[in-house]
C-alpha cells in the first residue's frame, strides 16, 4: 500500500527552483532515508508532503487521499484546509529544532494535541503519554519543562509527542542535526525501535550510518532532483551515478 | 475609610504637638480624597479590562492576511498614538455632541481611555506575537491544530509572558494618566486634591494625593512581580 505518493512536484522560492519534478512513493512499513547535500531540496520535499510548504505543480497523496492534484494546466490545486488537516493528521513530524512548546511540561506537550485536536479524554491521554514516555526512556522527566532537558531528551519528547496522535507515517526532518554528537545515539535508537515496529518512516538525514543500517531504501537528492534511489547496500557500495559517488566520497 | 480615620487618630496620640494641626487637617480631607481615589480606580479598572481584549483584537487584525484590515488598524493606531490623550478626551466629551452623541463625563473619559490604551496594547501584543518562533506554529500545525487553537493554546500563552513587562509599564502609566480625566470634570483623586488646595490655601493635599498614587502603583508593581515570577518557571 502506498502511504505517500508524490508525482512530479515543483516548488520555487521566488526565482529559486528548489524542487524540479520530484516523484516518489513510500510503502507501508517502509523506512526511506533521503540523503543529499544541503540545499538539495530534501527538507523542502518533506515539508511539502505535510503542507508546511505549498507546491506549485504536481500532486501529493497520503494513503491514497489527495491533498493536492494537478489541473489541466499543470498547476497544483489543493483540497480544502479542513480536508488537508484531516489527511495530514495521518503523518507525524519531528523537526530539527524540536519545536516543543516551552510553556508546557513534557507531559503537557504530549497530551496537548490528543486532548485539543483529537478530543481524547484527559485521563486516557495522560495514560498513553506515560506509556510513550516510558518507551522513549523519559518517564522520569514527565513534569520537567523542555528548557530543563538536553537536546537528545528534547528530541525524544518530540518523537513521543508526534506518536501520541497515532500517525501511520512518521516524517523526520534532520532529527539529529541540532544535537551534540554524543547525543545523537539516543535519538537514533528510538527511531530504530520505531522502524523495528514497522512504522512507515521518511527520514531526511545526514546520518549515513543510520541510513545504511535502518533504511529499506535510500533516495539521493541533489539540486532539487532525485538522482538515484535503491537499497542502501546498492547506493552506498555501488552507486551508479557520478553525483551520488561524489557526495558519498565527501561524507563517508 | 473609618479604619483609616481611626488609624490617623492612633498616630495622633504619639506625634509631636506641632504636627497635630496638620494631621487633623489631613483627616478632614481624606474622605473626599479617598472618594476621588475610588473614581481613579474605576477609570483604571474599566480601561484595563476593556482595552486589553480590544488591544488583542487589534493585534490579531494587524497581522491578519486581509490587507484592508491591516491598514485600517494601522491608521487607527497612528491616530490614537499620534494625538494627545487629552485632546482625545476633549473630542469624545465636547466633540461628539456635535454628532448627536452626548455622554456623561465618566463615560466619555472611559471611552477615550479604552480607545487610546487599546492602541498601545495592540502594538505591544503585535510585537509579542511576532516574536514567537515560526517553529511553534509549525509544531502545532503538524499536530493538527487549527489557527485559533494554535493561537489560544500555544502562541498567546507565550506572548503573555513576553509582553508582561511592557504591559506593566503601560498599567503604571495608566494609573497616573487617569489624572487627565479631571479636565472634563470627572471627580477623581487629583481633582479632589486641587479642590482642597484652592479652598484651604495649603499644599499638603498634593502630598496626600502623591501617597495615594504611590500606593496604587506599588500594589501594581508587586502584582506584576508576582506574575513575572510565576511565568519564570519555564525557560
Amino acid at each position: 500500500m502506498k502511504m505517500i505518493e508524490v508525482k512530479n512536484i515543483h516548488k520555487s522560492f521566488g526565482s529559486l527552483k528548489v524542487l524540479k519534478g520530484i516523484s516518489m512513493t513510500v510503502n507501508k512499513g517502509e523506512v526511506v532515508a533521503i540523503i543529499g547535500p544541503s540545499g538539495s531540496g530534501k527538507s523542502t520535499l518533506l515539508r511539502c508532503i505535510n503542507h508546511l510548504e505549498t507546491i506549485d505543480r504536481g500532486s501529493i497523496y497520503i494513503e491514497g487521499q489527495a491533498i493536492a492534484t494537478e489541473d489541466e494546466s499543470g498547476k497544483s490545486r489543493y483540497v480544502s484546509d479542513r480536508e488537508i488537516r484531516k489527511i495530514c493528521r495521518k503523518t507525524g513530524m519531528v523537526f530539527q529544532n524540536f519545536n516543543l512548546f516551552p510553556h508546557k511540561t513534557v507531559l503537557e506537550n504530549i497530551i496537548e494535541a490528543p486532548i485539543v485536536v483529537a478530543k481524547m479524554d484527559k485521563r486516557k491521554a495522560i495514560e498513553e503519554a506515560e506509556e510513550l514516555l516510558e518507551k522513549v526512556g523519559l518517564l522520569d522527566k514527565r513534569d520537567n519543562y523542555p528548557s530543563q532537558l538536553s537536546g537528545g531528551q528534547k528530541q525524544r519528547v518530540a518523537i513521543a509527542r508526534a506518536l501520541a496522535m497515532r500517525p501511520s507515517i512518521m516524517l523526520f526532518d534532520e532529527p539529529t542535526s541540532a544535537l551534540d554528537p554524543e547525543l545523537t545515539g539516543e535519538v537514533l535508537k528510538v527511531m530504530k525501535d520505531l522502524a523495528e515496529e514497522r512504522m512507515t518512516m521518511l527520514v531526511v538525514t545526514h546520518e549515513m550510518g543510520f541510513a545504511r543500517e535502518v533504511a529499506d531504501r535510500v533516495i539521493f537528492m541533489d539540486e532539487g532532483e532525485i538522482v538515484e534511489e535503491g537499497p542502501p547496500a546498492e547506493i552506498f557500495t555501488a552507486p551508479t551515478m557520478k553525483r551520488t559517488e561524489a557526495f558519498l566520497n565527501q561524507v563517508l | 475609610m473609618l479604619y483609616m480615620l481611626g488609624w490617623l487618630n492612633v498616630i495622633g496620640e504619639y506625634v509631636p504637638e506641632a504636627w497635630k494641626p496638620m494631621l487633623q487637617y489631613i483627616s478632614r480631607i481624606i474622605v473626599p480624597m479617598a472618594e476621588g481615589t475610588i473614581v481613579t480606580f474605576q477609570v483604571f479598572i474599566i480601561t484595563i479590562v476593556l482595552s486589553i481584549p480590544l488591544g488583542l483584537i487589534l493585534a490579531l487584525g494587524r497581522i491578519s492576511k486581509f490587507k484592508i484590515l491591516r491598514e485600517a488598524i494601522g491608521l487607527y493606531i497612528w491616530l490614537l498614538r499620534g494625538t494627545p490623550l487629552m485632546l482625545q478626551l476633549f473630542f469624545v466629551y465636547y466633540g461628539l455632541p456635535n454628532f448627536g452623541i452626548v455622554l456623561d463625563s465618566m463615560t466619555a473619559a472611559c471611552i477615550a481611555f479604552v480607545l487610546n490604551y487599546a492602541a498601545y496594547f495592540g502594538e505591544i501584543f503585535r510585537g509579542g506575537i511576532q516574536s514567537i518562533d515560526r517553529g511553534q506554529y509549525e509544531g502545532a500545525k503538524v499536530l493538527g491544530f487549527t489557527y485559533w487553537q494554535t493561537m489560544r493554546r500555544i502562541i498567546l500563552p507565550q506572548v503573555a509572558k513576553r509582553v508582561l513587562s511592557p504591559v506593566s509599564n503601560e498599567a503604571i502609566t495608566l494609573v497616573k494618566d487617569t489624572a487627565l480625566v479631571n479636565v472634563i470634570g470627572v471627580g477623581e483623586l487629583l481633582r479632589a486634591a486641587k479642590i482642597a488646595v484652592s479652598r484651604d490655601a495649603v499644599t499638603s493635599p498634593f502630598i496626600v494625593a502623591a501617597v495615594f498614587y504611590l500606593v496604587m502603583t506599588f500594589v501594581l508593581t508587586k502584582l506584576f512581580d508576582y506574575l513575572e515570577e510565576r511565568y519564570a518557571i519555564y525557560e
